[in-house]
């Protein structure tokens, strides 16, 4: 392995720095029986070192998608996956080859993302064997000891030779982190990880992943649909709002969850629970003008978002799609805020 | 009517209230020889019209709880002590504990009926909306008093629409036709079709986006001051207890550790563990919260610790803590089963005051 801490200003990224992994116009195209289904239409997105950038929606709006896109395990159809610059699809097998050491991706479910036959060992050193990073048993247990501690299940020793069956949800998906640390990736593409464990857990999960940001200056492309979630971990980093395959609202985290712009943006936001029955009742709810997200083989005309708008404007939401273009501290597709 | 079912008020039992849990254990056998108590001795009382959240982490015995009133268990499951009294519509009082199975059978649905967690799998996929409702119609008539088709699927309809569905739409579809949201509330109305006073939701928006969550808390609580039923839901969604509950009890290995109002809970808890699961959670409007954490896990149902079963993981645990058990104590005394009790040795300590453990 790699000494990590060569560099202790490391998670401080450089203004002019370029992104680690960008997304540049990604489109992904299902062709499915009922027609074509533009699951992502059109994406561009930055990964930083040491930066978050979250990316929230409702199921079906892209986002897994968007992950699996960046992390080339499924091509668009049109767009470009850039990783520090270059394009996935035009690399050779050594550069493929790094670009999966260096971008790494932690699954939803880690009932299912462990191999239920394989003990803690064998799965967070697989990796470092194929690549040749370590070898025999002894070297492989001491790397492994290591990465264990680093996400907090200590003593390392008697999580070693046990199976996923014996721990439990938050145990796996720490080892599920752990495996991804092994290659120690500058990217880590983590899908709605912590949404099924406790909230108890989830947050000493969240504190984890917080410190490979800061300690190692890792990058991560985080998506939840857990707006608390979003605000805490990328408190520092960015938001970006999908709907249905387009990005709609992207900005800093502060900015996008505290004063939310976009309608779509606004009616998350006012429509999560709060853990506080007094502010619960007084908060005003944005209300829809449906409940129903529109079908993705049978978009509606005009802004993907009109038929359930508060603040659709006739003549103009229904006729034309809003560009996404800056407006002050962020970037929104809406034309009555980008034009009034 | 048989005496054993169809008790006068019981004594112990409060004359208004619906539903009377008394000192409830249930167990499920693991094996030959074993078994396991996933739930300790239980009571609370339910008053019509309320609505309570049970909340806790997983595997805390919520929703073996919920199973065991209306006697949902699996096979392995049974409810090994305690009474659960419920007040019929007809003002009788039953022990859901001892009805025999016609009686049960009866009891369920028209009386108190269950929404259960994940709404993709509590209907029949190979049944549409319509076959549900009739089955469940036809299921509960009495003996010649056969209605017909029209009629069913007429007031099937009115159900539908009391949770803003389109019965044209949905009626005629099958479960995989309709989004998630749409089955759920689909759901829902099917558990009203027979006007039960009390309505079990197991984790009712799990699972669910924000803003189908927003509209099936609304269609909630609307039906709920509308129709006037009791509701006992489970959530490990704090936010959502917040919002749809007007009292709350916190489980921790099988066991209330405490109960009280909306606000009691949430502006002054006293037990750590209720307070450590609040701060777990932080709200997303304001400035940055940082949310505390809550390490390790529940204990194993079979090998409790002794004492309070929350003190391995407590950050206040004094010497009596790992011997003595504490008791679910009342700080508050109210009417109507709103009291604020908490089953911790510490609840009136000041000392923990001070340190900002329990809000004021």
């Amino acid at each position: 392995m790699t000494d990590r801490t060569a560099n202790p200003d490391h998670a401080e990224p450089r203004p002019d720095e370029p992104p680690v992994l960008a997304l540049r116009g990604v489109r992904q195209v299902f062709d499915t029986p009922r027609g074509d289904v533009p699951a992502v239409a059109g994406v561009d997105l930055e990964v930083r070192r040491g930066q978050v950038l979250c990316l929230v929606g409702e199921s079906g709006c892209g986002k897994t998608t968007t992950a699996r896109m960046a992390a080339a395990l499924a091509g668009p159809t049109s767009g470009s996956v850039l990783f520090r610059g270059r394009d996935v699809a035009e690399m050779d097998r050594k550069e493929r080859a790094a670009f999966r050491h260096s971008v790494q991706y932690i699954h939803q479910d880690p009932y299912a993302s462990l191999n239920p036959v394989r003990t803690v060992l064998s799965t967070v050193s697989a990796g470092l064997r194929r690549h040749g990073a370590v070898r025999g048993r002894r070297e492989a247990r001491r790397a492994v000891t290591e990465l264990l501690e680093r996400v907090d299940l200590t003593p390392a020793e008697d999580y070693l030779d046990k199976y996923p069956h014996q721990m439990s949800g938050g145990q796996r998906q720490r080892v599920a982190v752990a495996r991804a640390l092994a290659m120690n990736p500058e990217v880590i593409i983590a899908d709605e990880s912590t949404s099924m464990l406790d909230v108890s857990i989830r947050v000493s999960l969240l504190n984890t992943l917080g410190r490979l940001r800061d300690e190692l200056g890792v990058g991560f492309l985080f998506i939840t649909h857990d707006l608390a979630v979003a605000k805490y971990f990328a408190w520092r980093g960015e938001i970006a709002v999908m709907y249905l395959g387009r990005v709609v609202e992207h900005g800093p985290t502060p900015q996008v969850v505290n004063d939310p712009q976009h309608p779509y943006t606004r009616a998350l936001v006012s429509a999560v629970c709060e853990p506080d029955p007094d502010l619960a009742g007084t908060r005003e709810r944005v209300r829809l003008r449906s409940d129903d997200i529109p079908d993705l083989t049978a978009l509606p005309p005009g802004c993907d978002f009109h038929p359930r708008c508060p603040s659709y404007v006739q003549g103009s939401c229904d006729t034309e799609r809003p560009p996404l273009v800056r407006s002050h501290d962020r970037l929104l597709a809406c034309h009555v805020l980008t034009r009034g | 009517m048989s005496p054993v079912n169809d008790l006068p008020a019981a004594p112990d039992a409060p004359d208004g209230a619906l539903l009377s849990v008394r000192g409830v254990d249930v167990g499920y056998r693991t094996g030959r020889r074993s078994r396991v108590t996933a739930v300790h001795d239980v009571s609370f009382d339910l008053y019509p019209g309320q609505s309570m959240a049970l909340v806790g982490e997983s595997g805390c015995g919520k929703t073996t709880l919920g199973l065991a009133l209306l006697r949902l268990l699996p096979r392995t499951g049974v409810v090994s002590g305690g009474e659960i009294l419920f007040r019929r519509k007809d003002g009788t009082r039953v022990d859901v504990r001892t009805l025999e199975k016609e009686r049960l059978r009866r009891f369920r649905w028209n009386e108190a009926a269950m929404v259960f967690q994940g709404a993709m799998n509590a209907f029949n996929p190979v049944l549409r909306i319509e076959d549900h409702f009739l089955d469940t119609f036809r299921a509960h008539e009495r003996v010649g008093g056969r209605r017909p088709r029209g009629e069913i699927l007429e007031r099937s309809a009115r159900l539908l629409e009391t949770v803003r569905l389109d019965p044209a739409r949905v009626l005629g579809s099958f479960p995989h036709e309709l989004s998630g949201g749409m089955r759920q509330r689909s759901l829902i109305a099917l558990a009203l079709a027979l006007e039960p006073q009390l309505l079990i939701l197991d984790e009712p928006t799990t699972a669910l986006d924000i803003l189908t969550q927003r509209s099936i808390v609304e269609r909630l609580t609307e039906l709920r001051e509308e129709l006037g039923f009791a509701m006992v839901f489970i959530t490990h969604d704090l936010g959502l207890a917040a919002e749809l509950a007007d009292r709350v009890g916190t489980m921790y290995a099988g066991r209330l550790i405490e109960t009280g109002t909306t606000r009691d809970i949430f502006h002054r808890p006293r037990h750590p563990y209720t307070s450590a699961l609040i701060n777990s959670v932080p709200p997303v409007a304001g400035d940055l919260h940082v949310p505390e954490s809550l390490p390790g896990g529940p204990p194993g149902l079979n090998a409790l610790p002794p004492g309070c079963s929350f003190a391995p993981r407590c950050a206040h645990a004094a010497d009596a803590c790992t011997v003595t058990r504490p008791e679910l104590e009342v700080l508050e005394p109210r009417d109507a089963g709103l009291s604020h009790a908490a089953a911790c040795l510490r609840s009136t300590d000041t000392e923990l005051h001070a340190e900002g453990v329990f809000r004021d």
